[in-house]
């Protein structure tokens, strides 16, 4: 009996037939636009930016359209898409303290020169279902306040800096960049820029786990927000052709400051330490888990002993990404029949063993 | 061979602001065993692990004569010739076994670990060594496939002792062989262990805060105080005859039996 | 290979992709790693793997290789399983075929390279082909050492006493060695290697075989090779040497007593039926008889 090549093929079109099916859904239900996606789901077209490591509104949008919300499934469509744009350079670091903030709150200090301001937040709403969002056509009154702060916002961080009570940032590098790891392999151990590219990209929920085990006795480091700051921040880029400075883009990001537990010892006196999450977007939740994780994994610089999984390097790094993470669970629905027909030999052959010599042994024992 | 085994010169480690031990210098010669005695946090430990080439000392040097390549820094080695001495030459008892062990798998396994690292190949022939010297340490051969998770903790020590002792190494650290262990399984460890010493001809550096482990094992002891070695000499004089008085106190609150 | 960026509009579904989809410098990476793979047998050079259209876990690894060597003037087979037509291979084949408009195969003779996951081809293969790995893990010790810094250094040294110690605990509680698949080789005498999940039945096909073998995971980013004509001999203990799994049935389809062979479950009482699982071997074999048959 011949196996026609064909089968697969037939089968594998059918299917993406299907998808596409489902993916519409009713027809009679209006279409969803980019559009509606960007503004209206906003948050999930962060977390795809961040995690697919593009920042393009649109492209998230579709890529999450694509994929029917499932974000995982959305950010692996951006990051295949990332791999075939061409690559003209590193832009200049941002600088985060130029940064037009829509909200900026800091835990360690009840009021600071710039003030709490408390922005668009989930934080202060009362989790009830808004059944009124289920009819179309509610139009929220406008905000009575404005939403940047023109002011100037300096940073908790240097105010204690400046005492010497929080240890320095730590040095800007010589102007090269870091390594890339979406270019060239993570290696063990992981300098922090590395470790900081890696989180940043890693999976929020992970991450989350992570940051919440510390909390727990997991490596705890006593964790304080030194600050959270969310607004637009000017991206520059310096063109060869040009030779100087120019600004390309103006992006949404969200920073954490997070001030932990102080080290020093006999001869260093004691300062805090600092953990640092940053995030595409609005997303506070990501941004604050990465700035856990981040002092988590600085046991080495620290002098601290790894006791716990959120400290320890390979563990984390290796596993963040959700992308590989979703790869290679999925996987196994892949076939496995020629792999499972050699143990099904080995197991068989095991068991007639066994019998055989249970066999021997009742003969030995009857003989007696 | 023409000088001593391992000597000691000056060895000095830090950990911060804190010194852990201070210029620590002695000489052991085949077929000696040097007792290491002192309190917890008296630097025995880190002595013994910068012995070892487990700790980079800040100061100081460890010379080892090996069997067939003189005598090197064992600082200086390249990590691959320490890790292959501490394979072959060398052995090192940890307090717990736990940490001298593979957990996961048989006795057998752990014993002929080293036979097959350094090229072993015949299951028999390492089957039976692995059973000889479960003998030698007084443990049931029927339990050769048994893992040590199912060994009592003066079991799991022996496996440890056999386990470095396959290789015929010619020097063995120890760190607290028989501590934490039952009164009376220590005693029976302590008589396996001068044995095997005295029949296999080994040279020793063992490290215990316990001066009847040290009375019945070591030729030699160096008293360790706050990382300074305080005094020295052969182990019945340091004994019965102390000349520093923290010695002299050490000897004094031993209990007498 | 010429340098200019290939931009032609291979189908209109992909658009401008460049030739074999990944960007010229890519695949000059890749190639590097390729070459510093070839020149140290069993060594996992590590390389800076892309994601790809597909997800990692169906082959990336295997993707990127085959991606970075193939030309114009390649014929391409695909296998997964041992089969050209099990929904893997049909995927990455429509892949290679829209993106490189490279002429595609099920002959293994025919073929200048052959991606596979899983098998070898049964075929003998030839000097001047390539077989390109698809590698889930590619480090042979991940299982005993979770730690890539400590089975790098084991790598480094030449420690692989763990390894050894698993075979004889095995052994020890089985009778016999029970690694079925994925069973760990030394190349060159040198380097221990995974030779992907392939059954330990096509172990000895590594061995001095006249192809280039490549090896490609994508996930773990790494790419490890096996030159031409290399040993490669699988771990075993003197009194315990390696074996092959033996069938006592022979294919259905055309009686072959020598090849791998599948276990299909044909009806509800269990009944059985053996099959090759190299489709295009079994096939050729079928063909064969065919026409002796009608020689007669």
């Amino acid at each position: 009996m011949y196996v026609a090549v064909k089968g697969g093929e037939t089968a594998i079109a059918h299917s993406l037939e299907l998808v596409a099916d489902k993916r519409r859904g009713d027809r009679a239900i209006a279409e969803l636009t980019l559009e509606q996606i960007d503004q209206q789901m906003g948050l999930a077209v962060d977390r795809v930016m961040t995690e697919g490591s593009c920042h393009d509104r649109s492209l998230a949008a579709l890529a999450i359209k694509q994929a029917r919300g499932d974000l995982v499934e959305a950010i692996f469509l951006l990051r295949a898409y990332r791999t075939t744009l061409p690559r003209f350079g590193d832009s200049v670091p941002l600088d985060t303290s130029r940064m037009l903030a829509e909200r900026r709150i800091s835990s360690t200090f009840k009021d600071v020169p710039g003030g709490q301001v408390l922005g668009p937040t989930y934080d202060y709403t009362h989790r009830l279902l808004d059944f009124t969002l289920a009819a179309n056509g509610e139009r929220p009154a406008a905000p009575t306040a404005p939403a940047d702060t023109t002011g100037d916002l300096p940073r908790v961080g240097d105010i204690l800096e400046r005492e010497g009570m929080l240890e320095p940032p730590p040095p800007a590098s010589s102007g090269a960049p870091a390594q890339d790891i979406t270019r060239t392999p993570l290696t063990f151990p992981a300098s922090r820029p590395v470790r900081l590219q890696n989180l940043a990209r890693g999976d929020e929920g992970f991450l989350l786990a992570l940051a919440y085990s510390t909390q727990r006795g997991y490596g705890n480091n006593h964790p304080f927000v030194g600050e959270i700051r969310f607004g637009s921040v000017p991206v520059s880029f310096v063109p060869e052709e040009l030779g100087f400075e120019i600004e390309i883009a103006e992006i949404d990001v969200t920073e954490c400051d997070m001030v932990n537990q102080f080290a020093g010892n006999s001869e260093t006196p004691p300062q805090f330490t600092r953990g640092y999450g940053l995030a595409f977007g609005h997303a506070e939740r990501k941004a604050m888990a990465m700035a856990l994780c981040d002092r988590a994994l600085r046991v080495e610089e620290l002098s601290e002993s790894v006791t716990s999984p959120a400290q320890d390097e390979e563990f984390v790094l290796a596993h963040s990404d959700s992308v590989e993470a979703s790869g290679f669970v999925q996987h196994l629905k892949l076939p496995h029949y020629v792999d499972f027909q050699s143990e099904l030999v080995v197991v068989r052959t095991l068991r007639a063993e066994v019998e055989k010599r249970k066999r021997q042994e009742a003969l030995d024992r009857a003989a007696e | 061979m023409s000088g001593p085994l391992l000597s000691a010169k000056g060895v000095t480690k830090r950990f911060g602001g804190r010194i852990a031990c201070q210029g620590v210098s002695f000489e052991l010669w085949p077929g000696e065993v040097l007792g290491v005695v002192g309190e917890s946090g008296s630097g025995k430990t880190t002595l013994l692990n910068c012995l070892a080439g487990r700790l980079m000392p800040d100061e100081g040097i460890v010379s080892y004569e090996t069997k067939s390549m003189g005598t090197v820094d064992v600082h200086r080695l390249s990590e691959a010739r320490r890790r292959l001495l501490a394979r072959t030459e060398w052995g090192f008892v940890n307090q717990d076994a736990r940490e001298g062990l593979r957990m996961g798998v048989s006795a057998g396994a752990n014993i002929g670990e080293r036979l097959m690292a350094i090229g072993a190949r015949h299951y028999g022939n390492i089957r039976e060594v692995a059973s000889d010297w479960m003998e030698r340490v007084e443990l049931d051969i029927e339990r050769l496939d048994d893992r040590p998770t199912a060994y009592s903790g003066g079991m799991r020590q022996r496996l440890q002792i056999a386990r470095n002792l396959v290789s015929e190494p010619r020097l063995v650290f120890m760190d607290e062989p028989t501590g934490g262990l039952d009164v009376s399984v220590q005693a029976r460890l302590l008589d396996l262990l001068r044995g095997l010493v005295d029949r296999f001809h080994l040279s020793a550096v063992l490290v215990t805060h316990d001066l009847g482990v040290a009375r019945l094992l070591t030729h030699r002891l160096m008293v360790m105080q706050g990382g300074r070695v305080v005094e020295e000499g052969l182990t019945d004089q340091v004994l019965d005859d102390p000349q520093d008085a923290y010695t002299q106190m050490l000897v004094a609150s031993i209990l007498p039996v | 290979m010429p340098d200019q960026t290939y931009n032609d509009d291979v189908n209109s579904e992909t658009g401008a992709y460049n030739y074999a989809y990944l960007d010229e410098q890519t695949k000059r990476m890749i190639r590097r790693a390729i070459l510093k793979a070839v020149a140290v047998p069993g060594y996992q050079v590590p390389f800076g793997g892309r994601e790809m259209p597909l997800p990692y876990g169906w082959g990336t690894g295997g993707i990127q290789v085959t991606a970075a060597i193939i030309g114009r003037d390649d014929t391409l087979k695909v296998i997964d399983q041992g089969a050209d037509d099990t929904t893997n291979a049909v995927s990455i084949r429509r892949f290679f075929a829209k993106v490189a408009d490279v002429a595609t195969t099920t002959r293994t003779e025919e073929a200048t390279v052959i991606q596979t996951r899983h098998r070898v081809p049964e075929t003998p293969l030839k000097d001047g082909q390539i077989l390109v790995f698809q590698v889930p893990i590619p480090e042979p010790l991940r299982m005993l050492e979770p730690r890539e810094t400590e089975t790098r250094t084991l790598h480094a040294l030449s420690e692989y006493g763990v390894m050894q110690v698993s075979l004889y605990e095995s052994i020890a509680r089985f009778g016999r060695i029970s690694k079925a698949y994925n069973y760990p080789v030394l190349v060159n005498g040198r380097y221990m290697m995974s030779p992907s999940p392939i059954p330990k039945f096509d172990n000895p096909k590594l061995d001095r075989n006249p192809a280039l073998q490549l090896y490609g995971a994508g996930r773990e980013k790494r790419i490890y090779a096996v030159p031409p004509y290399t040993p490669v001999k699988s771990l075993d203990f003197d009194d315990h040497p390696f074996e092959i799994e033996k069938w006592e049935q022979a294919c259905a389809y055309c009686g072959s007593k020598h090849s791998f062979l599948d276990e299909m479950i044909v009806d509800d009482d269990g009944q059985r039926l053996f099959v090759c699982s190299d489709t295009d071997y079994c096939q050729e074999r079928q063909e064969t008889q065919r026409q002796s048959e009608q020689k007669k």
